[in-house]
């Protein structure tokens, strides 16, 4: 809030005469709105890349035929939940089943408060920064598993139970592991998280320590996938076993409700693993922070969360779903024991420096190794072009049709 | 511990031999055909929606007793002896008169075997499959037909070295306009 409305006052000098209101309005509701209206319109392209990323990993083409390649096919989609019928069973307990998709919603949006875009781009740069986020997004917990109950049915509420479970075991080792970075700056805020990761790309958190914090960064984007009760985590959505879990008996606009906190809640995850581990709004090269007299801050920001965002839905369309006893050890056979240890280690490490005035580890390990890691992923994409040149001849088509043999109407 | 760093390490290793497989498929070419605008090629011979080349009929009726479906009926009647004479495009003279040749494609059973005895190669399977219809009795197709134009003189005394081109059965005979 200072922030922006410091950034007003630079646009419109004369705000600073206004009354002290107007100005809590003003500089108060211009981001929750910019907010609102990113996070409201964000899905209708998340689901417009997750149909279209699915469809291209099954060699299909996915929506085509709503404006060019698709593109205005969610928009459709949109407009038909919200003009659906919302139908409300007569078991349900109505003021429950109203109030669940917007407490979900409540617990996806609120993060958006301390997320950084910028040095000066954030809404509240708030001292316990990823706790508050943390913690805000547990709420949407409790939006499960009130939609769960409110249903009044066996599958609904089973799926708000195994949600329960499932976010509150993940909680444990996604927090063990926020420390981690938390410990090495010794601040909460996710300005100063940010702040400390500068001078590029060797310098941000994943590369430090070098074995560490790659296996922090898993563990957590792990921890995050399941938080956000996405594939190969989906278990309370279960469609195989639940029919559609905590949100069967939800139609037209309160299903679109839980649709809409879904994907918000992907990208908070993205943005919160963006900040911890790849350096937040913080350019790859110093050079690329300010293009001319833009400042790219946001974009690095929203580009690094998008990709992440596309591992979630790469990994979605890569893996079967996860067993409920596998989902239980992974988080405390698995997570929480290495959340242990990275903690332990990094607090000693932080406490005596290996690295003081003796070896350089991040200048003769963490640098190449960096750029070791991004020149594999480099070969890793081109190779996988490629293979497809190479392939191209005996894929898909079957003999006598070739891709070039399609007849034009 | 050994056994349990092994298994992390496998369900890791896994997970992104997985992750390998779906990002070449990312780049690989859809194989999906948009039907209605793109086709497939379809084979050359493929059976489709009948067609008789009404000008052609000599009314012998073995297509008729050839269908095992009995999808077509045929009414013929003697030409009068002072109707010119008239010839199919593969010079066999047109001796009935064909006043009802039908067939219904709702009983159609797309065998085929029909279209081998046909003497004059007239009816045939074209590459059309696109006929469904609101109604079934649209599926009854007439080519009896009033104003027929035929061969007035006969074919294989107008081209007498090149032996009658019989028409194959995917390009309909040219119909002789000049009669």
């Amino acid at each position: 809030m200072d922030a922006t409305y410091a950034i007003l006052v630079e646009l419109v000098p004369e705000i600073a005469g206004w009354s002290a209101w107007a100005i809590a309005l003003v500089s108060a509701g211009l981001p929750a709105l910019a907010c609102f209206t990113f996070m409201s319109l964000g899905p209708i392209i998340y689901v417009y890349a997750e149909r279209k990323i699915s469809a291209f990993m099954q060699d299909r083409l996915g929506p085509m035929r709503v404006g060019p390649y698709g593109v205005l096919q969610t928009i459709a989609d949109t407009i038909k939940l919200l003009f659906k019928e919302a139908i409300f069973p007569r078991g349900v307990d109505r003021k429950l089943f109203v109030i669940a998709p917007l407490l979900v919603n409540v617990g996806a949006f609120l993060p958006f408060v301390v997320i950084p875009w910028g040095a000066r781009l954030q809404p509240a740069d708030l001292n316990v920064g990823v706790f508050y986020v943390s913690a805000i997004s547990a709420i949407s917990t409790v939006g499960l598993i009130m939609a769960g109950w409110a249903s009044n049915n066996k599958y609904a509420l089973f799926g708000a139970m195994r949600s329960a479970a499932q976010i509150v075991s993940y909680e444990i080792p996604s927090l063990l592991i926020i420390l981690v970075p938390v410990m090495i700056v010794g601040s909460l805020s996710l300005q100063d998280l940010t702040l400390a990761q500068n001078g590029g790309l060797h310098h941000w958190f994943l590369f430090r320590y070098f074995p560490i914090m790659p296996v922090a960064f898993v563990c957590f984007f792990v921890a995050g996938l399941a938080e956000t009760n996405r594939a190969p985590f989906d278990i309370p959505e279960a469609e195989s076993e639940l029919v559609a879990g905590f949100h069967t008996e939800y139609s037209g606009f309160f299903f679109s409700l839980f649709f809409l906190a879904e994907y918000t809640e992907m990208f908070v995850v993205s943005a919160v693993v963006s900040v911890l581990f790849l350096g937040g709004y913080l350019a790859p090269l110093p050079a690329l922070q300010q293009i001319g007299p833009l400042p790219m801050g946001w974009f690095w920001l929203w580009f690094k969360a998008w990709s992440l965002v596309f591992v979630m839905m790469w990994l979605r369309w890569t893996l079967p779903r996860s067993r409920v006893d596998q989902l239980m050890y992974i988080a405390w056979k698995v997570l929480l024991p290495i959340a242990l240890g990275l903690v332990v280690t990094v607090g000693g490490l932080v406490l005596w420096p290996v690295t003081a005035g003796g070896f350089p580890w991040d200048r003769y390990v963490g640098w190449p190794l960096t750029l070791l890691l991004v020149g594999f992923l480099l070969v890793v994409m081109i190779r996988a072009l490629l293979w497809n040149k190479r392939r191209a001849g005996e894929l898909a088509y079957p003999a006598g049709a070739s891709a070039a043999g399609q007849v034009a109407r | 511990m050994t056994q349990w760093l092994k298994d992390v390490w496998f369900g890791f290793y896994t997970v992104l031999v997985g992750m390998r497989i779906t990002w070449r498929h990312l780049f690989t070419k859809p194989v999906t055909l948009q039907y209605p605008s793109v086709k497939w090629p379809l084979p050359p011979k493929s059976r489709m929606r009948l067609f008789m080349n009404y000008e052609d009929c000599i009314g012998c009726g073995q297509c008729v007793r050839a269908c095992p479906v009995n999808c077509i009926s045929l009414k013929t009647e003697k030409r009068p002896a002072d109707a010119p004479p008239i010839w199919a495009a593969t010079g066999q003279p047109i001796k009935l008169h064909v006043s009802v040749f039908d067939i219904d494609m709702s009983l159609c059973c797309y065998c085929n075997l029909c279209t081998y005895p046909c003497p004059t190669f007239c009816l045939y399977m074209t590459p059309d499959y696109e006929f469904a219809t609101g109604n079934l009795t649209e599926h009854l197709y007439r080519f009896a037909k009033k104003d027929a134009k035929f061969l007035m003189e006969d074919p294989k005394k107008k081209a007498a070295p090149a032996e009658a081109p019989p028409a194959a059965p995917p390009n309909p005979p040219a119909s002789p306009a000049g009669a």
